[in-house]
C-alpha cells in the first residue's frame, strides 16, 4: 500500500442507459476518481442489449481504472454502491451484476442508489446548493423536483418524451451530424445564428409538459423547405427552454426555496442556463448549474448517494437487489437529507 | 395592494366601486422571446377570462370577472372570500376532508362534461367559501376539449399536487375526488379515465417514450 491511509471510500457503479460510468469518494465526499466508458450506437437510437453487452465487456476494465486513478486498494472499499433504477433492464442488470459480484468480493455491503437521486445528489455535492429546486434535463428524463417532508417529490415532468430526446430526434430527422459531438450541442451551435423566430406549439400542463407535438410541427416546418436551419433550431431552443424555465418558475414559486439546481445532459446548453438563471434571480434564489462531469451520468455521482445513504443506516440486502425499471423519485425516504436549512 | 407574486402572475387586491376586486396581471418575462411572452400572455389572458365564464355556466364556481384588458394582460374579477383548500384540508377531520374532495371530484366533473378541462389543478387553486361553496381559480392553462388525453392529465395532474402536497392524505383524497367524478360522468367514463391516468404515469418515466420516437 502507497503512503495513502486506508479511509473509508464506497465505489459506485452507474449503468441505466447507454454509458458505463465508476466512480470512487470518500467519505467526506472527494472525488478520488470517475471514469465512463460510453457505449456509441453504430446507428442512432438506444440499443439497450447492445449497450448491455458493452457493458459487460468493458465493466472489469473500468472498475480496475478508477480503482488505479483513486491511488486505493480494492480493501479500502468500504461500501459498493449501484444505479438500481429507473432504466433500461438489460443495462441495470449488468451494472447490478458486477456489483454484487465486486461486494461479494470484498465482503463489503451494497448500497442501491436510484439514478435521479443520485443526480441531485452529487449537484448539491458539486454546486454546494443545500435545498434546491432541481431541473434535471437529459435524453431520458426531464423533470422538476424539490425536497419535502422526508422525500424527494416530482413536481413536474414530461408527458410524452424527454427534452434531450426531443433535440435529438430533430437533429436527426433534419439531417444534422454530431461528429462526436451530442446532438443537442450541434442544435445548440446553429440554433445562435438563428434571427427569424417561428412560432412553435407551447405546451406546458400545470407543471408537466409535452414536446412530441412541438417536434411534429418543427419537422414539418423544415419539410416545407421554406425555412433556414438556424431559425428553427433557434425557434425550437426557445421554445423547448421557455417551456422549461416556466415549469421550473412554477415549482420555485410554489416551494419558495431559495436555489434552483440545473442538471442532466441538456443543462450543458449556454442558452438554458441563461434562463434559468434569470427565473433564479427574479426569484432572489441562487443558480447552481452543475458542471458537465456531474451532469451527465457518471459513477461518482451513484457513490456519493450510496456514502449518504449507507451513512443514515441504508444498505441493500441482496434479496432486494433486483433492478427497478421503473423507479420513481419519490418513492424512497431520502433519511439522509436532514440539514433543510 | 400586491398580495401575491405567482410565477406567471401578480396578483393585486384593490378597492372597485365600493367592492374589493382582484387584478391579475401577468407581467412580461424577459428571459423568454418577446414572441413567446406575448403570445403566452395575450393567449392566456383570453382564455382565462372565456374560461372562467364557460365554466361558472357549467355550474362550477368561480370569481366574476368585472374587465378584460389584453393589451395589459390583466383581468380584474371579484375578489373571493375564503380559504384555499390548500390550508384548510389538512385542518380538518378525514369524514370532512373525504366530503370535500368528492365535492371537488363533482366539480372537475361538471368541468369534463360541459367539454373543458382545467389545465392545473392544485388545491391552491379551490378556494372554500363560508358558504360551502368551492371556487375553482386560475384557468391559464385550460382547454375546451372532451379528449381523454385531455381528461386524464387534468386529473393526473390534481392527483400529482396531492401527492406532491398533501402526501399523507393523497390516496384518500383522491378516490374520493374519482367518486365525486363519477357521480356526474358515470362509471363508464370514469373507469377509462382512470386506466388513462394510469397509463400516463407510466409514460414520460424514463426511456419509455424515447425508444418509441427513435428512428
Ligand atoms: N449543449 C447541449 N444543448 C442541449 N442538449 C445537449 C447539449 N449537450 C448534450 N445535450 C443532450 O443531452 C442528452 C444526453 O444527456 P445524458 O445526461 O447523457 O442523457 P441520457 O443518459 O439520459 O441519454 C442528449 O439528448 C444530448 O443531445
Ligand atoms: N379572485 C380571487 N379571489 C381571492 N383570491 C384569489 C383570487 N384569484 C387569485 N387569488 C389568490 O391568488 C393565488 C394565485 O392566483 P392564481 O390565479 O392561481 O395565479 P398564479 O397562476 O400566478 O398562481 C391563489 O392561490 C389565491 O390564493
Amino acid at each position: 500500500m502507497q503512503g495513502r491511509k486506508p479511509e473509508q471510500v464506497c465505489l459506485g457503479i452507474e449503468a441505466t442507459a447507454d454509458d458505463f460510468g465508476v466512480g470512487i469518494l470518500d467519505f467526506e465526499g472527494k472525488v478520488l476518481s470517475n471514469v465512463v466508458d460510453a457505449f456509441v450506437p453504430e446507428s442512432g437510437g438506444i440499443h439497450p442489449r447492445e449497450a448491455a453487452r458493452h457493458h459487460a465487456r468493458v465493466a472489469g476494465q473500468v472498475i480496475s481504472t478508477a480503482i488505479q486513478q483513486a491511488k486505493i486498494q480494492p480493501e479500502d472499499i468500504a461500501i459498493v454502491a449501484f444505479s438500481q433504477g429507473p432504466g433500461l433492464g438489460p443495462c441495470l442488470r449488468t451494472g447490478a451484476t458486477a456489483a454484487r459480484a465486486l461486494a461479494a468480493y470484498i465482503g463489503v455491503p451494497l448500497v442501491g442508489v436510484n439514478h435521479c437521486v443520485a443526480h441531485i445528489e452529487i449537484g448539491k455535492l458539486a454546486t454546494k446548493a443545500k435545498d434546491p429546486v432541481t431541473l434535471y434535463v437529459s435524453g431520458g428524463n426531464t423533470l422538476v423536483s424539490a425536497f419535502d417532508a422526508g422525500r424527494y417529490r416530482v413536481f413536474g415532468e414530461t408527458l410524452d418524451i424527454a427534452v434531450g430526446n426531443c433535440l435529438d430526434v430533430f437533429a436527426r430527422e433534419v439531417g444534422l451530424r454530431r461528429d462526436g459531438v451530442p446532438f443537442g450541442a450541434v442544435v445548440e451551435k446553429l440554433g445562435r445564428k438563428g434571427r427569424n423566430f417561428l412560432n412553435l406549439p407551447y405546451s406546458v400542463k400545470g407543471m408537466d409538459l409535452s414536446f412530441s407535438g412541438l417536434l411534429t410541427a418543427a419537422i414539418t416546418l423544415y419539410r416545407t423547405g421554406k425555412h433556414d436551419l438556424e431559425d428553427l433550431c433557434y425557434s425550437l431552443q426557445e421554445t423547448v427552454f421557455s417551456m422549461l424555465a416556466e415549469v421550473t418558475e412554477r415549482a420555485l414559486a410554489h416551494v419558495e426555496k431559495r436555489e434552483v439546481l440545473l442538471t442532466g445532459g441538456v443543462a450543458a446548453n449556454e442558452r438554458l442556463q441563461e434562463m434559468l438563471k434569470a427565473v433564479a434571480d427574479e426569484h432572489n434564489s441562487l443558480f447552481c448549474g452543475v458542471p458537465k462531469e456531474y451532469a451527465l451520468d457518471n459513477g461518482a455521482m451513484i457513490a456519493w448517494t450510496g456514502i449518504l445513504k449507507y451513512r443514515a443506516g441504508v444498505t441493500t440486502p441482496l434479496v432486494d437487489s433486483f433492478v427497478r425499471l421503473k423507479w420513481r423519485l419519490d418513492d424512497e425516504d431520502a433519511l439522509w437529507v436532514t440539514d433543510k436549512c | 395592494m400586491l398580495i401575491r407574486k405567482g410565477a406567471e402572475a401578480s396578483l393585486f387586491l384593490e378597492e372597485w366601486q365600493g367592492q374589493r376586486i382582484i387584478l391579475k396581471r401577468r407581467l412580461p418575462k424577459e428571459y423568454r422571446h418577446p414572441q413567446i411572452d406575448g403570445r403566452i400572455r395575450n393567449y392566456r389572458t383570453l382564455h382565462e377570462s372565456q374560461l372562467l365564464h364557460q365554466a361558472k355556466a357549467a355550474g362550477v364556481p368561480t370569481p366574476v370577472i368585472f374587465l378584460v384588458d389584453l393589451h395589459e394582460s390583466i383581468i380584474m374579477m371579484e375578489f373571493v372570500e375564503g380559504k384555499r383548500l390548500k390550508e384548510i384540508l389538512p385542518t380538518l377531520s378525514p369524514g370532512k376532508q373525504k366530503l370535500l374532495c368528492k365535492l371537488v371530484g363533482r366539480m372537475i366533473g361538471c368541468l369534463h362534461k360541459n367539454c373543458l378541462v382545467h389545465g392545473d389543478l392544485t388545491t391552491s387553486n379551490m378556494i372554500l367559501t363560508n358558504d360551502g361553496k368551492i371556487v375553482f381559480l386560475d384557468f391559464g392553462l385550460g382547454e375546451k376539449t372532451t379528449a381523454l388525453e385531455s381528461r386524464g392529465v387534468d386529473l393526473h395532474l390534481m392527483k400529482r399536487a396531492f401527492e406532491s402536497t398533501h402526501f399523507r392524505i393523497a390516496e384518500k383524497c383522491f378516490s374520493a375526488i374519482l367518486k365525486g367524478y363519477a357521480e356526474i360522468l358515470g362509471e363508464e367514463v370514469t373507469s377509462r379515465v382512470i386506466a388513462k391516468i394510469e397509463e400516463i404515469e407510466l409514460r414520460g418515466r424514463y426511456i419509455s417514450g424515447r425508444s418509441e420516437h427513435e428512428h
